[in-house]
């Protein structure tokens, strides 16, 4: 039905053309989930803007041809290809936050959309959009189509961008990322909403995304892109499965299973790492120096955080919000505890609790068998700020991008009295560079110079030379790549196992978390559900909550991994 | 074009903005002028002994009855128009400047406390603000000119109009500074950098200005450039109210106030030369802030 044939886009910029894809062939038939994944700057938003003529300006088609059906949509004129868009073609977007309008209620949009394709009354629009919300589950529509988006969750939000995207009857729908800003139970949901339009009204969905566990559950065929060519295209199984093109393969392999423990990721073309380097040795040697002193366990007791509530009354203080609800956790020395749960559900605070930058309410805090002061009593000066260090979530926030990578490597090494040589700093800094997998060369560079995975790779280098005994990974690679995910995994893994290091490790992604921990918490609403032994929990989970996360998230079958 | 060029962002925008390359021309020129003037113009209109009343109320070089020696005319004192704006104009850019700074070191310094450390002195310093927003910078002057005359003997009250004059503006001027840099300091607490800095337990004063600061300097770099065209009006406002500079060390407010008195008479060139070449002044820094600021905030271009 949709047939897209050497498909080219460019965008002209001062120093000419720059192509973002090209020579682009895809097929899509009625009722069909085809995905369409890569990683970042593959393409994959490009290809889809092509299609429904939204390409972000100066962007242009060069070349090839699109049809839907026996319509050629480049030869459409602009009130046409308006017309199209919406009637045959729709789109649903990756944040349902921000593709409703927040000041108008769910019936005005549906209405709006509707009257806007076809010459429905308003009380026929009004019905039929009812009917809509009840077909995408939406329970007792008929009031609740009242409501603003707002008082919708985030799950409910994407059912009713769905619900706005087949009410004029589309045979296509090009769905950009939709479950990427979801938590895995909501994720699941829309999927199989997906599933059912697909199967019961013939819709052809186009679905952009990174997640190949999605593409692996939902897709019937896939196309694989990188650096905007299609590397490869077919039945789901056939590529994910038996892949035949290297990238492919590649993509796979570094995909973490969720079913199994693998010790390392196959990375292809591996940069040396861990002190294969001359001067690696250095600085691999000057943390082993630091580290005689014993490894450091972690003993979290009885630890409640709450938040002020926003005072609506002169007279009453709100209840306040409690964050963290009576956690305790023990991290053994030595060893990595995942934590994992869903957005909102504390794992962060419990971080920042931590680290200092959230004072507890009540319970304690142990590190090695010292009390942990709260953040607010904790002096600037206390040891604990050296021995706890952090690997943040967005490595394109967690450096200053004022500064040169050596004067953010340097930074710890004078500010805790390490060296107090300028020259032997910037040695060490450099050569850590190269313990952590970079050329040392980088050290006089800024940190936009580097790609999301390079940055990752300096922040680590930034907490290692902290001489640290205790590391909190938040999230640390949930802004990455899949592949670069499998170089920083691996990465941590050595360093960790080198140097003795005892690791929070958090994470939203359960097939993560079960590669890297020695031991797993689960946290739902600021109580831990349930924590043991990694391999215990995955094989034989006691709280259903974690059985539920464990059934819901998306996994490739078991025969579509390569033997590692 | 060259290669640098075309990699260095705003050089390249500024090549290709007509209006901004003239803006900078003319600001440039006026700048230059009013810096050199001591060796451009040939008349210092400070000194009583080097013009004369013979040579007053000349026309500009165009009109009937001009003295070629002065190309703009002269007033009604015998100054040279070109001599008197070229010192006027550096007046009014020493304290424009001056001023500047000083609400700029002031304003930031506040705003970036306020939103590092947020909660009651961020309330406090707010509160200030707005108060100070509340007045008209026109009364700030009236009343720091008040005090001065109140409480500084006269013998030294001439002497120290340029810093009250200075003071004033700056006074104006600080909350811009202080607004702009509270907020984009709250923006920045947010980023994991800043989190880690003070994880680390670095001072607060290290965490604000070695980190914060260099990573909001671009909005306020354009807050000093807009700024600068106020400083310089509201010292020509104060002035041709005559409460800023008075007649024998005139700023551009003073000459267009003097001018003021022949506006019906027929020298037109008094007034309206001086107001004209105020005008270009500041339209041409406003220009020049806006298109920093379209360099700053690629959204709105």
């Amino acid at each position: 039905m949709l047939v897209i044939k050497d498909l080219a886009v460019k965008f002209p910029s001062r120093f000419g053309d720059v192509t973002a894809i090209a020579d682009v062939d895809m097929e899509i038939r009625p009722g069909e989930i085809h995905g369409l994944v890569g990683e970042s700057g593959a393409g994959k938003s490009t290809v889809g803007a092509a299609v429904i003529g939204l390409l972000s300006q100066p962007g242009y088609i060069a070349g090839g041809e699109i049809t839907l059906g026996e319509t050629d949509l480049r030869a459409l004129s602009p009130e046409a290809a308006h017309r199209i868009r919406g009637d045959r073609i729709s789109m649903i977007f990756q944040d349902p936050q921000t593709s409703l309008n927040p000041l108008m209620t769910i019936e005005d949009q549906l209405v709006e959309t509707i009257q806007a394709h076809s010459d429905a009354t308003h009380s026929q629009a009004v019905t039929r959009a009812v009917d809509l919300l009840e077909e995408i589950g939406i329970k007792n529509a008929a009031s609740r189509i009242k409501a603003y988006p707002h008082q919708f969750s985030g799950g409910m939000r994407q059912r009713v961008v769905i619900a706005l995207a087949i009410c004029t009857d589309p045979e296509l729908i090009i769905a950009d990322e939709p479950t990427t800003a979801l938590d895995v139970a909501v994720q699941s949901q829309v999927l199989a909403l997906i599933q059912r339009l697909a199967r019961e009204r013939q819709i052809a969905f186009m679905l952009i995304t990174h997640d190949i566990g999605v593409i692996a559950q939902v897709a019937d065929r896939v196309t694989v892109m990188r650096k905007g060519r299609v590397m490869e295209t077919g039945e789901t199984q056939q590529v994910l499965g038996a892949p035949d093109h290297p990238y492919t393969q590649a993509l796979m392999d570094a995909v973490p299973p969720l079913d199994v423990k693998i010790d390392r990721f196959r990375v292809p073309e591996e940069a040396p790492i861990a002190g294969e380097g001359p001067t690696g040795n250095v600085a691999e040697a000057w943390l082993l120096e630091g580290q005689r002193s014993e490894m450091l366990g972690l003993t979290l007791d009885h630890l409640t955080v709450q938040f002020a509530a926003p005072r609506t009354s002169l007279f009453r203080t709100p209840a306040p919000y409690v964050a963290l609800d009576d956690v305790s956790l023990t991290v053994r020395p030595g060893t990595i505890m995942g934590l994992v749960g869903e957005s909102g559900s504390g794992k962060s605070t419990l971080a920042k609790a931590i680290t200092g930058l959230v004072s507890p309410t009540s319970g304690t805090m142990q590190l090695g068998g010292d009390d942990l002061p709260y953040g607010k009593t904790r002096g600037r000066r206390h040891p604990s700020r050296q021995l706890i260090q952090m690997v943040f979530q967005d490595p394109y926030s967690s450096l200053n991008s004022r500064h040169t990578i050596a004067d953010i490597l340097e930074e710890p090494l004078w500010f805790y009295g390490f060296v107090s040589d300028a020259r032997e700093r910037r040695r060490l800094a450099a050569a850590m560079l190269e313990l952590v997998g970079m050329a040392p060369e980088a050290i006089d560079k800024y940190p936009h110079q580097f790609s999301g995975g390079q940055r990752q790779r300096v922040a680590v280098a930034r907490a290692l030379l902290a001489r640290p005994r205790f590391l909190i990974c938040d999230e640390p690679t949930s802004a990455l790549d899949v592949s670069i995910q499998a170089e920083i995994l691996n990465l941590l893994k050595d360093l960790q196992s080198t140097f003795g290091l005892s690791v929070l490790f958090i994470s939203h992604n359960l097939s993560v978390v079960r590669q890297m921990a020695d031991d797993t918490a689960v946290l739902r609403a600021g109580r831990i559900e349930e924590v043991g032994p990694t391999e215990d929990l995955y094989e034989a989970p006691q709280a259903d909550y974690t059985r539920e996360l464990l059934a819901l998230t998306p996994v490739m079958p078991k025969a579509w991994r390569r033997a590692g | 074009m060259r290669d640098w060029l075309k990699r260095y962002e705003p050089v390249w925008l500024f090549v290709h903005s007509p209006a901004a390359i003239v803006a900078a021309v003319i600001a440039i020129a006026i700048i230059f002028g009013a810096v050199f003037a001591p060796w451009i113009a040939q008349v210092d209109p400070y000194d009583l002994s080097s013009f004369s009343l013979f040579d007053g109320l000349l026309p500009p070089v165009w009109e009937d009855g001009a003295n070629p020696k002065y190309l703009l005319g002269t007033d009604d004192q015998g100054r040279d128009m070109i001599s008197s704006i070229l010192y006027g104009a550096r007046l009014s850019l020493v304290i424009g400047i001056s001023a500047l700074t000083i609400a700029a070191v002031l304003g930031v310094g506040l705003g970036l406390a306020a939103g590092f450390y947020g909660g009651r002195f961020d309330a406090v310093v707010m509160r200030i603000a707005d108060v100070q927003l509340a007045l008209p910078a026109i009364l700030t002057a009236l009343l720091i000119d008040g005090i001065a005359r109140g409480v500084l003997p006269a013998s030294v009250q001439q002497d120290v109009r340029v810093a009250v004059l200075t003071l004033a503006i700056a006074l104006s001027l600080w909350v811009n500074f202080a607004r702009t840099a509270r907020a984009s300091t709250f923006v920045q607490m947010q980023k994991e950098y800043v989190q880690a800095a003070i994880m680390m337990g670095q001072r607060p004063v290290r965490i604000m200005f070695v980190h914060i600061l260099p990573n909001i300097l671009g909005p306020l770099l354009v807050i000093m450039t807009v700024d600068l065209a106020s400083a310089i009006l509201l010292e020509a406002t104060l002035s041709f109210l005559g409460i800023g500079l008075p007649a024998d060390s005139p700023s551009l407010g003073t000459l267009i106030r003097i001018g003021m008195q022949f506006l019906l008479s027929g020298e037109w060139w008094i007034l309206w030369i001086p107001t004209l070449f105020l005008v270009a002044l500041v339209v041409s820094i406003n220009i020049l802030g806006d298109f920093l600021r379209d360099v700053f905030n690629p959204r709105l271009r």
